[in-house]
């Protein structure tokens, strides 16, 4: 009952958030709203009891994509007059306030998998000879799942070269 | 060595670490003989020739390898060779495209190899997350390769469109994949459908059958997922346009057999007559938007969308007649289609860019030859006799009113006879009109000349004699598994 109530209440946070990152005429708005719902995608992931996932969740996209989006948003700048980029102050306390959430959540997600630990996971790789989460990922990537694994390093290389190939200056 | 790999895995999939090798090797050496482009070629069509050699060494076999991962049996070998085929026949007319154009060929044939490594793993993979990796190796390979004429902007266009119309649909499949994963608990096709098996099908999975429909869908350029084709096809440099047209299709086609053949038979019915709809739809508007066109490479992608349709007819039918109708359609497609793109790559020299119908003009005059292969070419494209093009059709509809789906062959036969029009205006252009270029006859270089050797050898021989590849297609479909479950329940 409490865990449908959550994962309602979630779905809706993240819908809606997902309507306001395309609705937003501010792009550096639209990006905030797309951090809060990666951060709620996040506690999904919690209540999935993949905590791992959770954090690497908060991690790479919360984290690191979303500076990547605000540097282009930084550099594009979208013909905004001066004057709108002021009062230093007030985003110093919203970026305070944001990355004590983040914090939190971290927080909150470690704490939540040290209570959780003792429930056995409902994966499908129940027959698994390790436990944790990581551990667990970790035996599937390299045993059942190794092709695909490989495959997928073929794949970031062929991006690699491709954004080299785009990106070079030809002489 | 792994937990759970043996030696005979690492054997399995031979062919496809032939070709990851043989593409690290191209880009080294494009880093230190970066002017060596007949020894880029060479080394990549030796990988060719290796991997090609590796399939053929699992005939006859129908085993899963991989733990379950991957399939290595008659189906997956066919499709292989379907692949590389295109992929050599792509990198031969590539050579004296790359040189007018003087774009770098290290960096091209090592994004073609990795984009024939996808489709490989698209062709043998019976998992969802192996048949997805594949397909998104060869997206990527192919959102670069279509941008690969920087300078051009005709060319970014299509790379930007292909790249954000790609990922989007490539959400909407995963989304149908997790669905099906959620009703169902695992990944394997085997395993999907003994999960769906014994119960009436839920809204979830018809959901699923709808939204990957969809995904795979676009990446065949099926109505209305279509709108993409003609901007990219015409942006694209042109052998990358052949290569998409065909390999693209039939890898794409590869995984759509498995995933609802192999996958999803408890929801046959349901499948069957989405396709049914799409079929009609991609054929009629194919067909109807080729009418208009005045620009070679953008007739050629509404051909091939007409052509997807065709090729759809085999998936609705979904008996193994129909899937191995429809391989034989596709290897006969291979060579038609890529004799066509051979032939506009050759009317592309220095001064003149001759994707124009226009530029056509008179060329039975200035190179005969050409004219009389690109004849050749059109006439199979039509479905006319003697050619390899009506065997294909012959087979494909005949299946379908077969299975009793007589109406979907009326209709295909209808397209192929307004597909006729425009096929035959090439011809007119070739031998009525005006010369374009007086005095300028094409010029094949030796890779050139060897491709469309190829190419009208394929479209003669397999509309003489058809058997050859029948029989081919016959072997490969029967290995498709689900046959017996999708019959029964019409």
């Amino acid at each position: 009952m409490a865990e449908a109530l959550a994962f309602y209440t979630l779905s809706v946070l993240i819908l809606g958030l997902a309507v306001a990152v395309i609705t937003t005429p501010n792009t550096v708005h639209s990006v905030v709203f797309l951090v809060l719902n990666f951060l709620c995608v996040a506690v999904l992931y919690v209540f999935l009891q993949a905590e791992f996932l959770a954090v690497i969740q908060v991690l790479v996209y919360a984290g690191g994509i979303v500076v990547l989006y605000l540097f282009v948003v930084m550099l594009v700048n979208l013909g905004r007059s001066p004057e709108e980029h002021q009062d230093p102050r007030r985003l110093g306390l919203i970026g305070l306030g944001l990355s004590g959430a983040v914090l939190l959540e971290l927080a909150g997600i470690i704490a939540y998998s040290y209570t959780r630990e003792q429930s056995p996971p409902v994966t499908a790789a129940q027959a698994s000879p390790v436990q944790g989460n990581i551990e667990e990922l970790g035996w599937l990537l390299y045993t059942d799942y190794l092709i695909p694994f490989e495959v997928a390093s073929v794949l970031l290389l062929v991006a690699m070269v491709g954004a080299i190939v785009l990106a070079r200056r030809e002489s | 060595m792994p937990a759970g790999f043996s030696a005979l895995d690492f054997y399995y999939i031979l062919p496809e670490l032939l070709l990851t090798g043989g593409a690290m090797v191209v880009l080294l050496l494009a880093v230190l003989t970066p002017r060596n482009d007949n020894l880029l070629l060479g080394v990549s069509l030796g990988t060719l020739v290796a991997s090609v050699l590796s399939v053929s060494l699992f005939s006859g076999l129908d085993v899963t390898a991989a733990r379950g991962l991957l399939a290595v049996d008659s189906f997956a070998a066919f499709f292989k060779f379907i692949v590389l085929l295109s992929a050599g026949l792509t990198m031969l007319m590539s050579a004296p495209y790359l040189r007018v154009e003087g774009l770098k060929a290290g960096e091209y044939y090592f994004l073609i190899l990795c984009a024939t490594l996808g489709m490989m793993f698209m062709a043998s993979g019976v998992d969802l997350i192996t048949l997805f990796i594949g397909l998104e190796t060869m997206a990527v390979s192919f959102y670069i390769l279509a941008g690969f004429l920087k300078p051009n902007p005709r060319s970014n266009e299509a790379a930007v469109k292909y790249f954000l119309l790609g990922a989007f649909s490539l959400g909407v499949l995963l989304y149908g994949m997790s669905l099906v994963y959620g009703a169902t608990g695992t990944t394997s096709l085997q395993g999907i459908a003994v999960a769906l098996s014994g119960q009436s099908p839920s809204m979830v999975i018809v959901l699923a059958v709808v939204l990957i429909g969809a995904g795979m869908g676009f990446k065949i350029a099926a109505v209305p997922f279509h709108m993409w084709a003609p901007d990219v096809y015409e942006g694209a440099p042109t052998p990358v346009t052949a290569f998409l047209s065909v390999g693209s299709k039939a890898a794409s086609f590869a995984m759509l057999l498995r995933i609802f053949v192999e996958a999803l038979p408890a929801v046959a019915a349901d499948w069957s007559a989405l396709f049914w709809v799409l079929a009609v739809l991609t054929m009629t508007l194919g067909n109807i938007a080729a009418l208009t066109q005045s620009n070679l490479k953008r007739m050629l992608a509404y051909s091939s969308i007409a052509h997807a349709g065709y090729l759809l007819i085999g998936v609705v039918v979904g008996t193994e007649r129909g899937v191995a109708s429809m391989l034989v359609y596709l290897g006969v497609y291979l060579f038609m289609q890529l004799g066509a793109f051979a032939i506009v790559v050759a009317m592309r020299r220095s001064d003149v860019v001759g994707d124009e119908l226009k530029d056509l003009g008179g060329l039975f005059r200035r190179s005969p030859a050409a004219a009389f292969m690109m004849l050749l070419f059109m006439l199979s494209l039509g479905g006319i006799p003697p050619t390899a093009g009506f065997m294909g059709k012959v087979w494909l509809f005949g299946a379908a009113v077969d299975a009793g789906f007589v109406w979907l062959a009326v209709i295909a036969v209808a397209n192929s006879a307004v597909s006729l029009y425009y096929y035959l205006r090439v011809v007119v252009f070739m031998w009525m009109h005006e010369d374009a270029q007086p005095g300028s006859p094409l010029v094949f270089g030796p890779a050139m000349t060897v491709a469309l050797g190829i190419a009208i050898l394929g479209t003669v021989v397999f509309g003489i004699y058809p058997q050859l590849l029948f029989e081919q297609a016959q072997a490969a479909a029967g290995t498709l598994e689900g046959f017996s479950a999708t019959v029964a329940l019409r």
